[in-house]
């Protein structure tokens, strides 16, 4: 770690500004289109500033898990692929995208963001599987809370293809959409020396102290969290991080 | 049951429509999107830059690699399992014969040069996309080139011989359908990719290319725009003559 | 007979015929097919005379001996330390060229420079291989102190950097901030925050704008009204 970027950045905290001209507790523009490709039963592709990521669902007919006959299930993939830095290798998943894609699939769990048991097609025997796949595109910073509300706006765009009781016939797509219940947004903030701010930048990811991603339903409730980052936070510093998550969590679940 | 009219009304020898753009992936040095049709290529070029392993390096010329990849949500149908295939794998390997004609890398010893290319979706001709939006990324990029690379496939659905089947063509039942992809250094007429499957004759072999040949001429026009269009502001101020009066030329 | 094929100051892609004829040199970015002179890269066609030639608009920085850069310490190695310069290489700094001190032999180099440590470095050799000797041995090179770091098309730099030094000049009069703009694209700048945005800003600005006419008028106009709202502001 650079301590002598790490000293200006906070000097220029101290003042409470940015490198690109934000205050701390400020996003870069956010965008979510919809519908962005063809084949996935659902898509869509989120930009922070300059990041910008695609999420698509595959909807698939499979056998339930013995523990939930009952229930369909639900799969979320993140490939942080080489294509959108020059820090990325191809290969299997590293620690980095799996960490995204467990703590998306978390949030999207615990929020019960879908009804899963309306996913059951023949108990026992035949169930949706909902499969999420993230895919990077331009990686500059906070791919986390990208990944994440791409994620719910992929699984809200998602339309159910037809299915005879024996195949799916993808090239017909019904109206109906996923059963869902409600969707989370995920919020990662920032601790720097004292300071603590949200969607960093490349350059701020390299110096932070200690992250916390919180994930909160459109009602408030906190459905996940992952602490990340090298250095240990106070039940203080954890208190001041989830109130500034949840102010976030509130502008971005209006992108959806 | 024969085939004498395409599927979705194209004349045999007319293009899907295609958008190419270039610059599109802000941290990559150089990059493209091309669609043709419903295929999506993106392409991102990293390099020249070290080589690891060492023993993979050249120390007479800079290594050219190229990753083809299909996201897991780009086909009709079932997902695509991430990681890598043994058809990805070796559609990799032709796109990099594909490109390397034309790039000079005499001047980069031991460095290598990464052509990563990603489809987010997918109606036939992937690699044809892939390779168009790489030579148009590798110019963005600032490398030493020969000329672009263009590339479609050419077919012949019953007896009809067409250029740039998509999906339904190729896979048109109750007919014999042959699929080729090509690519061409615009230029000099030189193919640099040849791959075919089906069955055809050779005389109607030999009328695919020519019509592969002018379609490429006509996507490499495209390719040139989309290059140019990326740095229009700097041609059209440039065109109006020498009017500096400020002084500060300093090349 | 000689003839252009495309425009003087157009922009060529690879593979463009630029020019016909045996009266025309091909020089940087052109080569010669037959008749015909053919561009090589991306760039701006410049017709000098019988000379044509391309200047890039996109690629990595080419290290040439003599050049001053700003680099990156990435290993620190048994006899020296590996330096990232922003290329498609990366350069040895050896005990050596690092300073004037004595180093004894397996010394904490650390002590000199360390992982992460930005210095102003000089090219003294760049081998048929690649291989790029630096010093730090020269009026102003040494190591840098906190401060910010942004990349520039290297490009751009000779407009960032003005005649002699004139535009960067401008940019630190105006914004009292130390500014220091490597060959290489590589810009090391300290100040007040809000006068590092303003500088920072400006290059941005000439970066996007360098070709339109009147850039230091235009660059100069901006300095001054936007200190001027900086001043207000306080």
């Amino acid at each position: 770690m650079n301590e002598l970027l790490r000293a200006h950045i906070l000097k220029w905290f101290e003042k409470g500004k940015r490198y690109d001209g934000r205050k701390l507790d400020e996003f870069r523009l956010v965008s979510v289109e919809y519908g962005v490709t063809k084949n996935a039963e659902g898509s869509a592709r989120v930009k922070i500033g300059d990041t910008e990521v695609i999420a698509g669902v595959k909807l698939a007919v499979e056998k339930p898990y013995p523990d939930t006959p009952k229930e369909g299930t639900l799969m979320v993939g993140a490939e942080l692929l080489p294509l959108s830095s020059p820090d990325f290798e191809a290969g299997p998943p590293n620690e980095e995208s799996i960490e995204i894609a467990r703590v998306v699939d978390r949030g999207i769990r615990e929020a019960k963001a879908i009804d899963t048991k309306k996913l059951c097609i023949d108990e026992g025997e035949k169930a949706w599987a909902v499969i999420v796949d993230i895919c990077t595109i331009n990686s500059a910073g906070n791919l986390l809370d990208a990944a994440a509300l791409a994620t719910s706006a992929a699984l809200r765009n998602a339309r159910f293809p037809s299915y005879n009781g024996k195949t799916v016939d993808y090239k017909k797509i019904t109206d109906n959409k996923l059963p869902i219940v409600r969707l989370p947004v995920s919020v990662t903030v920032i601790k720097l020396g004292d300071h603590i701010f949200v969607d960093p930048t490349v350059e701020e990811e390299n110096v932070i102290d200690a992250r916390l991603t919180v994930a909160i339903t459109e009602s408030g409730k906190i459905c996940a969290m992952q602490k990340g980052g090298n250095a240990p936070i106070t039940v203080d510093d954890i208190d001041r991080m989830i109130e500034l998550a949840a102010a976030k969590a509130g502008e971005l679940s209006k992108k959806l | 049951m024969g085939y004498d009219k395409r599927i979705d009304g194209r004349r045999p020898d007319e293009l899907r429509p295609i958008v190419a753009k270039a610059g599109v992936i802000k941290r990559a040095d150089g990059s493209a999107m091309f669609k043709i049709g419903n295929t999506v290529a993106y392409a991102a070029v990293y390099g020249p830059r070290d080589l690891f392993p060492r023993f993979l390096q050249d120390p007479q010329r800079g290594t050219l690699r190229c990753r083809y990849n299909m996201m897991p949500f780009s086909g009709a149908g079932d997902r695509v399992k991430p990681g890598g295939s043994r058809r990805s794998k070796e559609i990799s390997m032709v796109t990099e014969k594909a490109l390397l004609p034309v790039l000079n890398l005499e001047d980069f010893p031991n460095a290598v040069v990464d052509v990563f290319i990603e489809l987010p979706q997918t109606d036939a001709g992937t690699r044809c996309a892939g390779i168009c939006a790489a030579a148009i990324a590798l110019a963005d990029a600032g490398l030493s080139m020969k000329d672009l690379v263009s590339s479609v496939s050419v077919g012949k659905v019953g007896d009809m011989i067409a250029i740039d089947l998509d999906y339904a063509e190729e896979s048109y039942e109750g007919v014999d359908v042959a699929d080729i992809p090509l690519a061409f250094i615009p230029r000099t007429g030189q193919i640099t990719l040849l791959q075919m499957d089906g069955l055809i004759d050779r005389d109607s072999l030999k009328k695919a290319l020519e019509m592969g040949r002018k379609a490429c001429l006509q996507i490499y026009g495209i390719q040139k725009k989309a290059l140019k269009d990326r740095f229009a502001s700097a041609a059209a101020v440039n065109g109006n003559g020498n009017s500096d009066g400020s002084g500060d030329k300093n090349e | 007979m000689a003839e252009l094929l495309v425009p003087d100051k157009s922009i060529v892609v690879p593979g463009e015929e630029v020019a016909a004829g045996m009266d025309f040199l091909p020089t940087e970015g052109i080569y010669r097919d037959g008749e015909k002179l053919v561009a090589s890269r991306l760039g701006l066609l410049v017709v000098d005379g019988r000379l044509v030639k391309l200047i890039p608009l996109s690629g990595k920085y080419l290290p040439k001996r003599g050049d001053v850069i700003v680099g990156k310490v990435i290993d620190v190695a048994i006899s020296g330390w590996r330096i990232d310069i922003n290329s498609a290489y990366t350069a040895m700094l050896s005990m050596k060229e690092a300073t004037a001190e004595f180093i004894a032999r397996g010394a904490d180099l650390t002590r000199y420079f360390t992982f992460g440590d930005y210095i102003v470095t000089k090219i003294v050799n760049v081998t048929s291989q690649n291989l790029v000797d630096i010093t730090m041995k020269g009026p102003g090179l040494r190591k840098l102190s906190e401060g910010m770091i942004v990349t520039v098309a290297p490009n751009k730099v000779p407009r960032i950097i003005g005649k002699q030094g004139s535009m960067v000049s401008m940019i630190k009069d105006a914004t009292g901030c130390k500014i220091i703009v490597g060959q290489n694209g590589v810009v090391w700048l300290q100040g007040e925050p809000e006068q590092e945005l303003l500088a920072v800003t400006t290059l941005r600005k000439i970066e996007s704008e360098s070709h339109i006419s009147g850039l230091t008028d235009r660059i100069k106009a901006f300095l001054d009204e936007e200190m001027k709202k900086l001043q207000a502001g306080k």
